[in-house]
This record gives structure tokens, sequence and C-alpha cells, in this order.
């Protein structure tokens, strides 16, 4: 457990001393993410590669805590008349500015608890807790 | 909702004088909910007054400056809750250039454009192009500062300001601070100032004279409204200390989609209504977005604030009117 903290920790320092824009471990422009399959069971799925959804609507990210398996693949949709982010609170991944239907999909490969907010209206927070 | 007047006078016209403290805060508040019935409140001597709408102490107090906010245009909305906010926006030009005086210049305390792209902009510039006041000062909103940090709306309208876009001028002898409370905003938190822009307002501050009338303009408000729902400012404590010394202290904020009043000792806190479309009264709602409304009860709860100083009494009218 204390390895993979080390490993988290060092692959985040990388990410945060790269020059230039953040880079994002995974992101879709807005409106192009394929739908994912399966529901939007927000428990972890059996298998690692089906996916979750997460949905924004009335300033909430719902579920607001989601548990998944690494290389789980995350799509937030924004079901709100107004638009929002997904920025996480680490700077691992940042949604651009989704209005009404855009989509963002994020595969998380490492575990570890990722909280996220929308950096428009910041009382919308989420958490995704990665096994 | 409140019947129209047969001279076609505004509904839901507030009137708040604000000369000094003792006010009754408790007799303020019951005022206020007349005030929807077509009752000007105002305060005289520390005294509150209610008046009918039309009569003559009701009319707007000729004061040595006047100025107009109008807040959240959102231009690029295009929800149910409002599909043409050209329109609307359109219509609180036509208002402001209706007003029997021309008001002197305009605050836009922010969400002037809906996502921050440029044509939504460049639609707000040519609708105010038609505004009888010319000089327009604008404070950015959160949807004004997407993808960019702001970049684009500092080009636009933060030329010579600081930081984020902080700045102050000084009209007819009223100091006027317009902040940036919408970068850098933390998860879980409210709106924020950060440590630079308190010490630039702090020092911009220090040497004015106590008796300077200050008018502050920010997007969020300055004040705690509602921190469910993030109506208001992290660290505003902070800005309101470094004015405690002077007389006379307004603060001017948009965000909500809603009039808003307090007032505490030397300072009077407002807020605007938007352009746009309304929001729902703190908790009446599941969350603050936009309000749909029966299409003709729109423009009701949209409007403008128009602002007089009058000298000698250190005092600020406020008044509120709605599009319809």
């Amino acid at each position: 457990m204390r390895k993979i903290r080390l490993v988290v920790a060092f692959a985040m320092l990388l990410l945060m001393a790269a020059p230039g824009p953040r880079r994002v471990w995974a992101a879709t422009a807005p409106g192009s993410a394929p739908a994912t399959a399966g529901g939007t069971s927000p428990i972890a799925p059996d298998k690692a590669s089906a996916g979750v959804d997460v949905k924004m609507d009335n300033f909430s990210f719902t579920p607001q805590e989601i548990t998944v398996k690494a290389e789980t693949t995350i799509t937030w949709t924004n079901r709100d008349d107004i638009p929002h982010t997904v920025t996480s609170t680490d700077q691992v991944f940042k949604s651009k500015t989704l209005d009404t239907d855009d989509k963002f999909t994020f595969t998380p490969t490492k575990p570890g608890t990722y909280s996220y907010f929308c950096s428009i209206h910041p009382k919308m927070t989420g958490k995704i807790v990665v096994e | 909702m409140a019947d129209k007047m047969a001279d076609g006078v505004l509904l839901n016209h507030n009137q708040l004088h604000h000369d000094n403290d003792g006010i009754d805060r408790r007799g303020f508040l019951k005022c206020m909910a007349w005030a929807g019935t077509g009752a000007v409140c105002v305060v005289q001597g520390g005294v509150l007054r209610s008046f009918a709408l039309n009569s003559p102490e009701a009319k707007r107090a000729k004061g040595q400056i006047s100025f107009v906010q109008i807040s959240d245009s959102h231009m690029g909305f295009n929800k149910p809750a409002n599909p043409d906010v050209v329109a609307t926006l359109k219509a609180a030009v036509d208002k402001i250039n209706a007003l029997p005086a021309t008001p002197e210049f305009m605050l836009h305390t922010g969400d002037i454009s809906h996502l921050s792209k440029p044509s939504e902009f460049d639609n707000v510039d040519q609708i105010l192009k038609s505004a009888r006041p010319q000089e327009v000062f604008f404070v950015p909103g959160e949807h004004d500062v997407l993808e960019d940090e702001g970049a684009q709306y500092r080009e636009r309208y933060g030329k010579g300001t600081n930081g984020a876009g902080w700045y102050s001028f000084d009209k007819s002898g009223v100091h006027f601070i317009g902040l940036v409370n919408v970068m850098n905003l933390k998860a879980g938190g409210l709106g924020s100032l950060g440590a630079e822009q308190l010490e630039w307002l702090e020092r911009d501050v220090k040497h004015r004279s106590h008796s300077t009338p200050i008018i502050v303009f920010a997007h969020i408000p300055l004040w705690t409204v509602y921190p469910d729902w993030g109506w208001g400012t992290d660290d505003s404590a902070h800005a309101l200390s470094y004015l405690k010394k002077f007389g006379s202290v307004t603060v001017l904020n948009g965000h909500i989609h809603q009039t808003m009043q307090k007032v505490e000792g030397h300072i009077t806190f407002h807020t605007a209504c938007s352009t746009a479309f309304p929001q729902p009264k703190p908790g009446e709602a599941p969350s603050p977005g936009p309000m749909k409304v029966p299409a003709e009860q729109l423009r009701s709860l949209l409007g403008l604030t128009s602002v007089d100083f009058v000298r000698g009494k250190r005092s600020l009218a406020v008044t509120d009117s709605t599009l319809a």
C-alpha cells in the first residue's frame, strides 16, 4: 500500500512538474465521448472495463461518491441547464466547460481517492475512490 | 403579483435612502415586504417611511451622481427559463434610455456572457452601444472567465486594471472599487478575493478621508446570503474591515439574480436582478439554477438598479426597477 502511495505521489509530482498545460490522463472534447456500455450503476462493476456514469444536475454530481476499480472509464454528462466543469482538486484531471448534454470521461489507472468539484460552482463536489 | 399602475409606473419599485445609523432594521424589513405591492420605503433621518409609488416624495432624489447597475446578462443562455436573453437585455437598455435623467455611466456586475465565448461578449457590446450612458465599468462573473483564466475578459474590459481585473476610480468625489471574486475558487468554497487583491484594497483606501463615499462592486455577494448555494465570499470580512472607517459604504453585487438588501452599520449591501433569468430565493428550490416562470411573468423578475448619490446627506438612493 505504501509503495502504491509512493508511486501515485511520484506520478503526481511528474504531472505537476510538466511544463505547459496540465496533462490529463483521459480527456474527451465535449459532446464527442461515446456512450458508455451498460447502465448507470453507482456501485463498482464486476468487470473493470465496464463504465460508470455520473450525471450533473441541479448543481450536484450524482452519485456524489463512486467506488471503481482502476481502468474503469467514468463518464460525466451534464443534464443541468447551466454549464459545469469536472475539476480534480489535485490537478489530476480537468474538463472543459460542459454545457447541457456535454460529456467528459476520465479513466483512473492508479488506486487512490480523487476529489473533484465544479470550478464554476465550487459548492458542487464529488469523489472517486479507485481500488 | 403586484398590479400594474394606470400611469405605467413600474412595479416592485424599492427605494432605500441610507442616511446614517440607527435604522430600525425590523421595521426596514417589514417595509421592504410592502415594496412588492407598490409602496416605496424611504429612510429619512433614521426613520422609516413608506409612500405610495406615484407620490411626489417617492420620486427619485436628484443626485450629484447617478448611475445604473445591470448584471448577469448571460449572453448565450438559451434554455427555457429565457430563450431570448438578447431581447431582455435590449429591454433593460430601453428602460435605461427612458429614465427621466440619463445616468452618467453604468456598472455591469458580471456574468456578461454565459460561456465566455467571443460572440457572446460581442453581442453584449453591440447591445450596450445603444445605451445612452456610454461609459460602462465591468467586473467579471464566473461565467466570464471560463477556459482562459479571464484573459479574454481582461483584454476586452480590464485594460488598466490590476491582477485578475480589480481597480478603482473616482467620480464626483465618490470612490468606486471594482473587485473580482470569481477566480481560483476552491472546492466547497464560496467566492474569493485572494491575498493579492486584499493587499491592493488595503493600500487603495488607506489614505482616503473617512468622509469619502465608497461604492464597491463585485459579482458574487460580499456578504453571506446563502452559503449552501455558494452565495457569499470566503474572505470578504477582510475587505470590509478596510472599509470600516468610512461613513458611507455601498456594496453592489449580482450573481444571485434577485434583489436583496442588508444594512450593517455604515455599509449597505445590495444585489441586483439579472437581465437574463431569475433564480429562486434561498432554499426555495433544490438548487440555485435558472428559475422557469410563465412567460408573461419573466420580465417582472428581471431588472436593473439605479443609484443616486445625494451629496451632503451622505446617502445613496438605490432603486430597483423590473423590466415589466
